[in-house]
């Protein structure tokens, strides 16, 4: 099993490639979308070098559930409700969300995921 | 103008690879558009080739009932120019292909010469979005019987492809 240094290394690696920034830019609390500058194509990206860079198979919709976003049931108005957030935390145990549920905006979701919580899914998966 | 940019498939393996060609020709109108008396084929347009040669294997697999559009390009050198004369060898790997997409890795040879190589992303249309399909089914028919691609293709375990039902 891969130490956090060797995941986190690889994440970088996998991320760097996708999105063409520099190894510095990709720390722990660097977000995604916000800082990193990632678009919705990039996820899939991602998700490629991930399965390779680890040898592991990430289902649709487990690292980003976007089925719970465009849910009917769990939305209203833009922003998640709380059965939404619960399940949201029950289908992503590897994301730090307490930022994201003092303002549930879907809109403002992908802009929430950091680097260490996608280190903390490939963990999960390793 | 035809936004043809392979000429014909020389092989193609259900689910695993595509190799297809592009003869350069000094009659082509935008070779001499490009640099003022080098004519010169646009990378651009070898680029174009490469997704033509990739996105056909990504489309084949899934029977060409997916909607797939080039969405990304995340590695892409050019080695060396093509100009008259040459033919391009447009070798295509699919690395991985999944419900929302595929990933393919391309290279174009002159003889045994790299030219270029990419790696592109492709994503399927969600067919809940969208509203019409991106050809008529008798022009798809027509491309895929220009390029040929029948002629060569097998499945995986080395069955002939068979042109498909559904595509007039």
């Amino acid at each position: 099993m891969p130490s956090k240094e060797e995941v986190f290394e690889k994440v970088r690696d996998a991320l760097v490639d996708a999105l063409g920034v520099e190894d510095d830019e990709v720390t722990p609390e660097a977000t995604l979308v916000g800082d990193l500058g990632a678009e919705s194509i990039d996820f899939l990206d991602i998700v490629f070098r991930l399965e390779k860079g680890f040898d592991i198979k990430i289902p649709r919709g487990e690292l980003f559930p976007e089925d719970i976003l465009t849910s009917t049931e769990y939305v209203a108005d833009g922003k998640i409700n709380a059965e939404g957030l619960e399940e949201l935390k029950k289908r992503m145990p590897f994301a730090d969300l307490s930022k994201f549920e003092e303002n549930p905006v879907v809109q403002e979701f992908a802009t929430s995921l950091t680097v260490q919580d996608m280190c903390n899914y490939v963990e999960s998966k390793v | 103008m035809r936004w043809f940019w392979i000429d014909r498939f020389t092989e193609m393996v259900s689910g695993q690879k595509a190799t297809a060609i592009k003869t350069v020709s000094l009659s082509e109108e935008h070779l001499h558009d490009h640099f003022l008396g080098i004519p010169t084929m646009p990378n651009s347009l070898i680029l174009e080739g490469m997704a033509q040669t990739a996105g056909m294997l990504v489309s084949e697999y899934n029977d060409f009932r997916e909607r797939v559009i080039l969405a990304k390009v995340p590695k892409l050198i050019y080695h060396n120019r093509a100009v008259p004369g040459d033919t391009l060898i447009y070798r295509a790997t699919l690395e991985a292909i999944e419900e929302s997409g595929a990933r393919a890795t391309v290279t174009s040879h002159v003889g045994d010469c790299l030219q270029a190589e990419a790696e592109i992303l492709f994503a399927h249309i969600d067919r809940e979005t969208a509203h019409r399909p991106l050809f008529r089914s008798s022009d798809f028919g027509d491309l895929l019987r220009s390029l040929q691609l029948f002629n060569v293709g097998q499945k995986a375990d080395g069955s002939k492809l068979t042109f498909p039902e559904h595509i007039e």
